[in-house]
Formats: structure tokens, C-alpha cells, sequence
């Protein structure tokens, strides 16, 4: 039987983190994952997990520390948001190259700048081709759940990637809300033990880790890195499907909401999509054929099947949450509609960049989406901004 | 209770608004409710003017944005009156419950026309009374629990004396202090005619 809680998506996580037991967590703290690490701490302190946590000076050290961990063969752990994820941004490449399975808990917020401390997926998009299995979650429950399902993924002989697990900062971080928390003896046993194939201290079989890559062999490599991310697909589904025989919730790389006779869809990501939702229901009481496409894997970026996903839509909006400085689409539309040309998808995608900075998303924003979605036929301007105060 | 109530908290930074919501959320919670909790982060500070929210629901809640049409407004400092549009889009057959000792007269033109109910408590006088200290969210979490009907006072006092033992477990000598904070604003709160 689950337990009936209620906590913040930080207190959701960090008790994911005391289940797990993990033999490192290196952090330093940056508001809004602060509570993360905080916390974890306490745990250690009050020695309820064996796990040795190292307060670094810095996120560069925090991840240097996990790649340290790992190499050697532990299991580490971290957490950071915003600029502390920019800051240790040349370790997070490291660590991926490395085929070192390190678990992180992103809270997404804003870069700086100017100065934000708020959420936005800025930070998360800056690392979106460094190799990282990237979750997305809508809640405290799917930011515990993916956390649970991490190291199963990560960890997998055909995948051997870092992975990180993105929520949205205050929205869902610091929201009190009810949760179904799984026993720990349960947790301990789906999560498992880390045994890995190669690692430093065993010094039956020596390895080199780190080593200079040069002409003769660094495409190889990158090549293996791409297909262990094509392996984390299956991984992923067939850890979701052993965790929905435990647990009874479902999970696959994205969530179809209302999508079987979807007209008028809109995709996005993480706490936004709960919001749709509700706007959706409305919608569909009026007759309007809304849906919504919810990403919970964003890499390894399952373009086929979302392509396939919308191939009966008369309309989309693909919802950024970043600002749009490129002059041309954000990185989900960019993702989606190059998915969707590959794979024959010819439906008009309309892009919004949207709750930037934590600008608050709210009901009427999401239906003057599918408004848009209904009446424009306009093709011009597919980029686009939401809740952008009049003449601004 | 109707299936779905929403409650927005005004309040000034370091008064313990953010708190209260928390512990409303708690308190629901157990009595078997959906809930959320969540405080608006702006650039705060102590004195600054800060806005937390509640939704309270027999169904799972899945919107998570700001409340705009609240059902209840619970204001915790009364100089915010002047200067926070505390009112804006409270549901007519809601109310507002403020923490002063104004007249429904002097709060009137402060109110912008609302047409709901007010109700007023004096949460320095209990706080100073119960705790010797002004700490007036507790005053203010009993308010609103009474107006808005979220839960029995039974359940609520129950609870909550669960809740501070947890909460104050290395500082018990407060918990009795808290407690009765809690049941002199039950009695006190008033609606102004």
C-alpha cells in the first residue's frame, strides 16, 4: 500500500534521495533546489541513510565530486538549478562522455540575465544536447516517481548515462501538495543495488578514465554515446511498466490527455501541463475537440512517436518555456517539427514562448491558445508570445 | 463545504503568512482533502507585501497557477489595505477576513465596493494575550478555518495540537501558548455589520 503524504516537489525529491541511499550527494546550495540538499543533509545527520555528502564550494566541485564518485564506482547524486547547472556545465559534459550514471535533480529557474530567481526552462535547454537522459515532471508525484525510476534507466548495462530529473522552481518545488510515497523496503529492493561493469578501484581489471580522445577514435565514441541514449527508449519503458506493476501509476515518454479525437492540441512540459488539463475538460464540455501531448522524456527525444501522436491534429501550439532569442522556433517546437517533417507529419505547429521568468501561466492564457488553435490560419508567424503585457 | 475552495493570503514578510497557508494545507489534508499550498516569491523581505495561496478540493487539483477569483481573502496586516488590492476578484458570496481593529465604516472605502462579507479580528490583542509575542498567523489560520467552514473546529484544534508537538517538539513550552491563540480567535472573529 502507498502512503498518503503531502509535500513540496523539493521534499518530494529528497525523500526519493533518502529511499535511494545513494553513496554520494555533492551540492551547494542555489534557491530554488536549495531545500534538496538541504534537506538530504538532515538525513545524514541524523544518520537515517549511509550516503557520505560532500559540501562543496561550488557547482563545478559539486559535479566534479559525483564524476569522482562514479568513476570509482559509487553511486552519486546531486541538485542545482539555473546558474548553478551553467557553472558546472563543462563537468555535466564530462560526465556524460564518461558513461557515468550520475543522478540529478534539476529545478528549473530562469538564468541570469537580468537577475530571476524564478522558473523557467532556460537552464534545462542549456544542457539539452550534453547527453543527459532528461525527465520532466509535472508534480511532486512525477518528480518523486521519476526519481525512483532514475538509476534503473542510468544505470542500465545499454545505457550508462547521466540523467536528470527536471521540475518547475516554486510552481511545483515549493507547493505543498498531496502524494502517494511508496514503502522503503519496496523502494530498496526496485531500486537495487549499483554493480557496474568498469570502475576505477578495481584493481583486478585497471581502466583509464577521462583519457585524451583525438582524431582516431572521438567519432566512435560520440557514436557509442548516441546509441546508448537510443537505448535508454526501451530502458525507459520497460522501467516504467515494472514501476507501474509496483505502484499502479503509468508512464511512457510523453502522456496523451484527451488525444484519441484531438483536434486542437497543445504540448508541453512539466507544471504547465496540469493547468491544460483543466482548461481541456472545460474545452470538451463545450464541444471543443482539445488535447494535450505532455512531455515527460525529452532526452532521449522520442520524435517518431510524437510525430505519429499528432498526426491527426488540425492544429498545434508547441509551448516553450524559454525566451525565443534565436529567430526561430524554442527547442520543443524546433524538436517536434523537425520530428514531424521527417516522419511525413504535416499539421500547422505554432510556437509560444511563454511563462519566462515565472510570469504566472493561467487558465485564459492556455484558452487563448486554443482559440488560436481554432480560428488562426495564419502562418507567417509561427513564433509567437504568451501573456506578453500590451505594447511591450 | 463547496467541492473546490480557494483562498488567497496577503500578508508582509516575516508575519508568517506563508506558514499559515502551509499549515491550513496540513490541517485539510488530514481531514482526507486535496490541498495546495504555495507561497508567491517575489523580491521579498522582511515588511515587504507577500501573497500566498490555498486550494482546498475533494478532487485532485492539477491547475497550478495563481488564484484570481479566490472564494475567501485573509488579510494578515491591515496597513495593506491602502496599498494591495486585496479585494480584486473575491467571489461576492465569499468573504474577507482582515486582522484589525477598524470599524466596518473605516474598512469600507479600503475595500473598493466588495459586496461580501467581512470579518474582522484583533489577532495582535490574541497573539499578545496567548503568546506575549506578536505572532499574528495563528490567530489568522483559526480565522479563516472558522469563516470558511474548510473543516469542524473539533477536527481543526485536534489536529493542529498534533501539529505544533511536531512542530515545537524542542520548544514545547510555546505549544500551549499557540493553542490558545487558536481557540480565543475562534471565539473572537466577528463579521462587521
Amino acid at each position: 500500500m502507498s502512503i498518503r503524504e503531502r509535500l513540496s516537489g523539493n521534499e518530494a525529491t529528497a525523500y526519493a534521495m533518502k529511499q535511494i541511499n545513494p553513496d554520494v550527494v555533492a551540492a551547494f546550495p542555489i534557491t530554488p533546489s536549495t531545500e534538496i540538499p538541504q534537506y538530504f543533509s538532515t538525513y545524514v545527520a541524523n544518520g537515517q541513510v549511509d550516503t557520505e555528502f560532500v559540501a562543496v564550494e561550488s557547482e563545478h566541485s559539486a559535479m566534479s565530486a559525483c564524476i569522482g564518485a562514479e568513476a570509482a564506482g559509487a553511486r552519486a547524486m546531486t541538485a542545482t538549478s539555473a546558474n548553478g547547472l551553467e557553472y558546472m556545465w563543462e563537468m555535466v559534459q564530462i560526465a556524460s562522455s564518461s558513461r557515468l550514471p550520475i543522478v540529478m535533480g534539476l529545478v528549473n529557474r530562469a538564468i541570469s540575465g537580468p537577475l530571476n530567481i524564478h522558473c523557467d526552462h532556460t537552464d534545462a535547454m542549456s544542457v539539452r544536447d550534453a547527453g543527459w537522459i532528461m525527465l520532466f515532471s509535472e508534480n511532486n508525484q512525477e518528480a518523486y516517481d521519476n526519481m525512483l525510476m532514475a538509476h534503473r534507466i542510468a544505470e542500465h548495462k545499454d545505457v550508462m548515462l547521466p540523467l536528470m530529473v527536471c521540475q518547475d522552481g516554486f510552481i511545483t518545488s515549493h507547493a505543498i501538495e498531496a502524494i502517494q510515497l511508496e514503502e522503503d523496503e519496496k523502494v530498496k529492493a526496485f531500486v537495487g543495488e549499483y554493480h557496474p561493469e568498469h570502475y576505477l578501484l578495481d584493481r583486478d581489471n585497471p581502466i583509464a578514465v577521462g583519457p585524451m580522445d583525438l582524431q582516431p577514435y572521438l567519432t566512435e565514441h560520440k557514436k557509442q554515446q548516441a546509441v546508448a541514449m537510443a537505448n535508454a527508449k526501451q530502458v525507459i519503458l520497460d522501467v516504467a511498466k515494472e514501476f507501474e506493476d509496483m505502484t499502479g501509476r503509468h508512464y511512457e515518454f510523453f502522456e496523451r490527455y484527451q488525444m484519441d479525437d484531438a483536434e486542437f492540441v497543445i504540448v508541453c512540459m512539466n507544471s504547465t501541463a496540469g493547468t491544460v488539463k483543466t482548461v481541456v475538460d472545460e474545452l470538451r464540455e463545450q464541444g471543443i475537440k482539445a488535447g494535450l501531448l505532455k512531455i515527460r522524456v525529452f532526452r532521449p527525444f522520442p520524435g517518431e512517436e510524437i510525430a505519429d501522436a499528432l498526426r491527426n491534429a488540425k492544429a498545434v501550439a508547441v509551448l516553450d518555456k524559454v525566451p525565443l532569442v534565436s529567430n526561430v522556433g524554442g527547442p520543443l517546437y524546433e524538436d517536434i517539427t523537425s520530428s514531424m517533417f521527417n516522419r511525413g507529419v504535416h499539421v500547422n505547429t505554432i510556437n509560444y514562448t511563454y511563462g519566462v521568468g515565472g510570469r504566472d501561466v493561467t487558465a485564459d492564457q492556455i484558452k487563448s491558445v486554443y482559440h488560436d488553435l481554432q480560428y488562426t490560419t495564419d502562418m507567417s508567424v509561427p513564433y509567437r508570445f504568451l501573456g506578453l503585457k500590451e505594447g511591450k | 463545504m463547496k467541492d473546490l475552495i480557494e483562498i488567497r493570503w496577503h500578508g508582509r514578510g516575516g508575519q508568517g503568512a506563508k506558514t499559515a497557508s502551509l499549515l491550513l494545507a496540513d490541517a485539510a489534508f488530514n481531514t482526507g482533502k486535496f490541498i495546495q499550498g504555495f507561497p508567491e516569491y517575489g523580491p521579498e523581505r522582511m515588511g515587504a507585501p507577500i501573497t500566498a495561496y490555498n486550494r482546498i478540493s475533494v478532487n485532485p487539483i492539477r491547475i497550478h497557477s495563481n488564484i484570481y477569483e479566490p472564494d475567501f481573502v485573509v488579510v494578515v496586516d491591515d496597513t495593506l489595505l491602502s496599498s494591495v488590492d486585496v479585494t480584486a476578484g473575491l467571489k461576492k458570496e465569499g468573504a474577507i477576513v482582515i486582522n484589525t481593529t477598524k470599524t466596518i465604516d473605516e474598512l469600507k472605502p479600503l475595500l473598493k465596493g466588495y459586496e461580501g462579507r467581512v470579518f474582522a479580528i484583533d489577532a495582535r490583542a490574541v497573539s499578545e494575550e496567548a503568546l506575549g509575542k506578536y505572532f499574528p498567523n495563528t490567530p489568522m489560520l483559526a480565522s479563516i478555518v472558522k469563516v470558511s467552514e474548510v473543516m469542524s473546529e473539533e477536527d481543526f484544534i485536534k489536529d493542529m495540537e498534533g501539529s505544533f508537538k511536531h512542530k515545537f517538539a524542542k520548544k514545547p513550552e510555546v505549544i500551549e501558548g499557540n493553542m490558545k491563540a487558536l481557540t480565543l480567535a475562534l471565539e473572537q472573529v466577528k463579521q462587521l455589520q
